[in-house]
């Protein structure tokens, strides 16, 4: 299944090849191999060496050490932006992903008009990476925006999601919570191919629906749901247009709703503290790599691997 | 072969296309009735609740701007155009050079990605080379590698030469196939491509240029299709990397001129901002109305990334 079993079995074969093909594979292979050392490598080993140093893009870069660690440990908005980033990434991947399964699941019985639910629950997912939902989104829970104003009908009263340090990240949640479609279309595709026959003989031994689902359905699916929640955290981790936008660049208000990224891209790019900067981008990576580290381990307990 | 792309390309599975649906003890006629009418008021709903922030975006374009916020209905019932000049001219630059700019990106970016993916992904999935494996997991990992770890030693290394501004640091890449997650889909793509028509082609002498441009090309054009259109999406949407590179404002591209629009002076004219929203995803879903089948193929494979 996709890119991550790929890895899985390309990381247990050990056959070895012949390599007939080496001078032909150069001519394929060379825009790529330019790319990965150029683009891709080469700048990795380079922001791993400027993140040891003092760097604003006028003068040469000044070895400091561990200064940038030692500045992290004291840095509060660094702390901030941690504490948001998570927030945003534990509350919305599984959110997202439970909407995500729960309409696939409906949608899943030969349901009529299947494809025109589809395309409709999907098509946020292509809109909601764009600068303009972004700035809908600041003004529908704005001061006087449509949230502000509905949910004033139920006495809310104060100054709207976004202006309220308390609740700005919902926003944010919710955006992420309306891109389901995405994830949805990769379950529709799994629901698909599991085998009817076990279906057929569990309704035979008189399983309920809710039984068929949690003996039957979630198991065989749960490779993909492993799947959508890895990429999710990966992706979302890395959030940063939407954080941006609705805070018009500030994180704010009060920093909540300052993403990991789009602090880093204030240090780089703002403030022009390209050290500090590398050595966030690092700390994202050695983030994102845990997690996903972790995420392989737990799925040994609730994965199941039919193969 | 299409099948390549689904998410597991087993034999012999994608023979029965029969959704696999939980099957129920026997359930009366009008009990079944009664639940699907249920099932589809409900999906019914989500989709408008799903839509309607965009349709009210849309609706809102077209009324004066006076009223905006206090209308929460999806009628027009006084059609006002006014936003849409108002907003073309809102910034200085008319809109459609940002539109033209981000044409610009977008098509060097699709030309890019389709050359570079497509041979790259040849040598991975047909010819056998040194070091084969180590490099296809080289490849498989940097698709996971998060932007932001490459970006400042990139900004410096194109200020160095001169390409800030410039819309080089957002298409050269693209031509150096740095969007693995390209070659990963189309090496699913030529595996499910029966070898023998290869085969037969070495035999008759033709050599692995002519394989590629002659045989898999042709053959590999839902996947190149695929491609092509996920480029155009997620070039037209992408902010950081514009963001970063293109800070002169006549150079904008849309999602960085329509940020601009937060900072200018007329702020307040949320109509001439809903309505260059509006403009700004029109290709998107154009290109979503017209390259569906392609799409929802490729995201089963993908995640969307």
């Amino acid at each position: 299944m996709s890119a991550l079993g790929e890895f899985r079995t390309l990381r247990r074969s050990r056959v070895r090849e012949e390599a007939p093909d080496n001078k032909a594979a150069a001519i394929f292979l060379a825009p790529w191999i330019l790319g990965l050392l150029g683009i891709t490598l080469g700048p990795m080993i380079a922001s791993l060496y400027l993140a040891f140093t003092d760097y604003n893009l006028l003068q040469d870069p000044k070895w400091t050490g561990l200064d940038n660690i030692q500045r992290m440990l004291h840095d509060d908005r660094l702390g901030h932006a941690l504490q948001v980033t998570f927030t945003y990434v534990i509350v919305s991947v599984p959110l997202q992903l439970a909407f995500a399964l729960a309409i696939a699941l409906l949608l899943d019985r030969g349901i009529r008009g299947l494809s025109l639910y589809r395309s409709i629950l999907y098509l946020p997912s292509l809109l909601g990476a764009s600068v303009a939902i972004a700035i809908l989104w600041r003004l529908i829970f704005g001061n006087e925006g449509l949230a502000t104003k509905f949910m004033g009908l139920f006495g809310y009263d104060g100054p709207g999601w976004i202006a309220d340090p308390d609740t700005s990240i919902y926003t944010l949640i919710i955006l992420h919570v309306w891109t389901f479609g995405a994830p949805m279309v990769i379950f529709l595709a799994g629901l698909r191919q599991l085998p009817r026959e076990l279906y057929e003989a569990a309704a035979t031994d008189g399983a309920s629906r809710f039984r068929q689902l949690r003996s039957i359905t979630l198991p065989l699916l749960s490779p993909i749901i492993f799947f959508n929640l890895v990429l999710g955290i990966i992706g979302s981790f890395q959030s940063f247009t939407q954080a941006f936008v609705v805070s018009n660049g500030t994180g704010g208000p009060s920093d909540s709703t300052l993403f990991f990224s789009l602090y880093l891209y204030q240090e780089g790019f703002t403030s022009f503290r390209m050290g500090y900067a590398s050595a966030l981008a690092w700390v994202l990576l050695l983030i994102i790599g845990a997690f996903t580290a972790l995420n392989f381990w737990a799925s040994k307990y609730w994965v199941f691997y039919n193969d | 072969m299409t099948d390549a792309l689904q998410i597991k390309s087993r034999p012999g599975t994608d023979a029965q296309p029969e959704p696999a649906s939980p099957v129920r003890p026997k359930e009366s006629a009008a009990r079944r009735r009664t639940r699907s009418v249920l099932k589809h008021t409900g999906l019914i709903a989500v989709c408008l609740l799903m839509l309607y922030p965009v349709l009210w975006m849309a609706a809102s374009s077209l009324r004066p701007k006076d009223g905006i916020f206090s209308n929460f209905g999806l009628f027009v019932d006084t059609f006002n155009l006014d936003n849409y000049p108002n907003g073309w001219d809102a910034l200085g630059t008319p809109f459609g050079t940002y539109l033209l700019n981000s044409f610009l990106v977008v098509l060097g970016s699709v030309i890019g990605n389709l050359i570079s993916c497509s041979m790259a992904a040849y040598a991975f999935a047909r010819l056998r080379f040194r070091s084969r494996k180590v490099a296809f997991m080289i490849m498989l990992l940097t698709i996971m590698l998060p932007i932001h770890v490459l970006i400042i030693p990139q900004y410096v290394m194109f200020a160095q030469i001169g390409w800030i501004n410039t819309y080089l640091p957002l298409i050269v890449p693209k031509f150096l196939a740095t969007d693995a997650f390209f070659i990963f889909l189309m090496v699913q793509f030529i595996r499910g491509i029966p070898k023998e028509l290869d085969e037969a082609a070495r035999i008759d002498g033709a050599g692995h240029g002519r394989i590629f441009t002659q045989i898999m090309l042709p053959l590999m054009i839902p996947a190149l299709a695929t491609t092509a259109i996920f480029t155009f999406l997620w070039t037209w949407n992408d902010f950081f990397s514009q963001l970063v590179f293109v800070t002169e404002p006549d150079k904008y591209t849309v999602p960085v001129a329509l940020r601009s629009f937060l900072d200018a002076t007329t702020t307040s004219d949320y109509g001439a901002m809903f309505a260059m929203s509006i403009v700004s995803l029109v290709p998107v879903f154009l290109v979503f109305l017209f390259g569906q089948r392609f799409l929802l193929r490729g995201i089963a494979t993908t995640g969307g990334k």
